[in-house]
């Protein structure tokens, strides 16, 4: 089932939508994590800390967290790998194009293949900056994310970044989640539009509470 | 109507193709695409050229023969088919860009014309039912609910022209494919081959080299029929459906 499923297109898209709604689970989460920032270093610092004890005693420390942490890197690789697969052979499927050239799609549509790319350079990133620190603009303290968070938005290209990354979220959101509806065959004429709105919805407020951390920062309010 | 042609011009399948301008005059607003080609054509021969090559048969938009992407759309401006595409539908002193279906399934044999042989061998993968032939049977003898009927009929409205692969960015045939599934998947007289279809021509599909679908939606604006997009999250759930059960055998 397996082989069926990797070696068939449909069971490609498959393997995008269900690794695509791994992911976006773990954003909805994330973003709730994130806005905790709002209410003090006390607060955040403790959630962070909070991560790395969850299930205990029956888990050990950081265990939950390397177990999420292992689920979405297979998320990721998945992810990707099929989209690269999948695009290729979309590519080849349609090598000239026409003449007369139209304005196709909409531009969430069009630009889940750009929108992707930016995406998983910025998970790059986002680990390298946040979690490990290598990439880190100030000096990086493992255990005080308030501070290391600040840091990052003190810079412009850390805003830039963020930001950028963010609107491509909400792209990329905007049509996968409705697109994962129809590759799951749990679309139909009749859910349509409520499966939009909450496409559209998801998208929205995943932006703008991404967002709100670096706009926080660059405004005082977060500091 | 005086009209400024520019059509694809390409001598075979090896052969490399280019856009040839003509003009046509004297062209009526009530004729079909397809007879305003056939002026064109006429005029060809008589000053010795090669007339353009064009599929067409019925010209009352039931075959599935006539193709054409005309301005950037398949099958033109309309929601029909080339041959009950009227001339009305342009203005006089229009530049008209004529090109073949585009997709790497579909190699150009010549001038407009496509091999749309990938069509049939999908179907040949399962696009049929199990039956014994002979004379109709009786209409009431396999009762089919009104709700299954109307979606039956809905899909086998597709004349497997192949307007969906030539809008589709990715060339995929996920349109023809789905409603050709889902017309025979949802009657009692497709059951016994519910899963192994839907399996079988979605494997032939990918084998003939179309693209996947990424959701553009296209297909279904180009389709002359109307088959709805959502027919190929219907087949999305039938593969799904089949692959689970053929999981457990
Ligand atoms: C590694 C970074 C990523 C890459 C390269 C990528 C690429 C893509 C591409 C190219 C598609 C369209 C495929 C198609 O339409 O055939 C897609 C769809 C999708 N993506 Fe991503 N993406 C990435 C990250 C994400 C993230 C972080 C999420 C989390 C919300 C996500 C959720 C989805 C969903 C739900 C779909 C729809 C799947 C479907 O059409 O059934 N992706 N992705
Ligand atoms: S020629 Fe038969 S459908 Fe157009």
């Amino acid at each position: 089932m397996a082989r069926t499923l990797w070696d068939s297109s449909v069971g490609k898209k498959t393997v995008m939508a269900v690794s695509g709604m791994i992911m976006l689970l773990y954003l909805v989460a994330h973003v709730i994590g994130n806005l905790k920032i709002f209410f003090g270093a006390g607060e955040f610092n403790h959630y962070a800390h909070w991560l790395r004890t969850v299930g205990e005693p029956f888990m050990h420390y950081e265990w939950t967290l390397w177990l999420v942490r292992i689920v979405l890197v297979v998320a990721v690789v998945a992810h990707a790998t099929s989209a690269y697969q999948l695009s290729r052979r979309d590519i080849r499927a349609r090598p000239s194009k026409y003449v007369h050239k139209k304005p196709r799609a909409s531009y969430a549509t069009r630009t889940m293949r750009w929108g992707g790319i930016i995406l998983g350079l910025f998970i790059v990133w986002h680990i390298l900056d946040l979690t490990t620190g290598t990439v880190h603009s100030g000096g990086f303290q493992e255990g005080h994310p308030y501070q290391n968070v600040v840091d990052t938005f003190s810079t412009w290209y850390g805003n830039v970044i963020y930001i950028v990354a963010m609107l491509a979220l909400g792209l990329h959101i905007r049509h996968g989640f409705w697109s994962a509806a129809q590759t799951l065959g749990v679309g139909s004429r009749t859910r349509d539009r409520a499966l939009k709105t909450v496409a559209d919805i998801l998208a929205l407020l995943l932006t703008a509470g991404f967002v709100a951390v670096p706009v926080g920062v660059m405004t005082g309010v977060v500091s | 109507m005086k009209l400024t042609l520019r059509v694809w011009r390409q001598k075979n399948a090896g052969a490399e193709g280019a856009m040839s301008t003509y003009e046509v005059d004297d062209i009526s607003p009530d004729m079909s695409f397809l007879e305003m080609l056939d002026v064109l054509n006429e005029q060809l021969i008589l000053s010795g050229e090669e007339p353009v090559a064009f599929d067409h048969d019925c010209r009352e938009g039931i075959c599935g023969a006539c193709s054409l992407v005309i301005n950037g759309d398949a099958h033109g401006p309309e929601r029909t088919t080339t041959c009950q595409l009227h001339m009305r539908s342009f203005r006089d002193g229009d530049t008209i860009d004529i090109e073949p279906w585009r997709a790497s399934a579909f190699p150009v044999i010549k001038d407009l014309v496509v091999d749309r042989s990938a069509f049939d061998r999908i179907i040949q993968a399962g696009g049929y039912i199990t039956a014994p032939t002979g004379a109709a049977p009786e209409a009431h003898a396999t009762p089919v609910p009104k709700a299954d009927a109307d979606f039956a009929f809905e899909h086998a409205e597709c004349i497997g022209c192949g307007a969906c692969v030539a809008a589709c960015p990715n060339g995929a045939a996920m349109l023809f494919t789905s409603a050709k599934v889902n017309h025979l998947n949802v009657l009692p007289q497709g059951a016994p081959e519910r899963e192994t279809r839907v399996l079988d021509m979605v494997t032939q599909m990918d084998a003939e080299g179309f693209g996947g679908c990424t959701l553009t939606g296209e297909c279904a604006t180009a389709c002359p029929k109307g088959i709805p997009l959502v027919s190929i999250t219907s087949m999305n759930k039938e593969w799904l459906r089949a692959t689970r059960k053929a999981g457990k055998r």
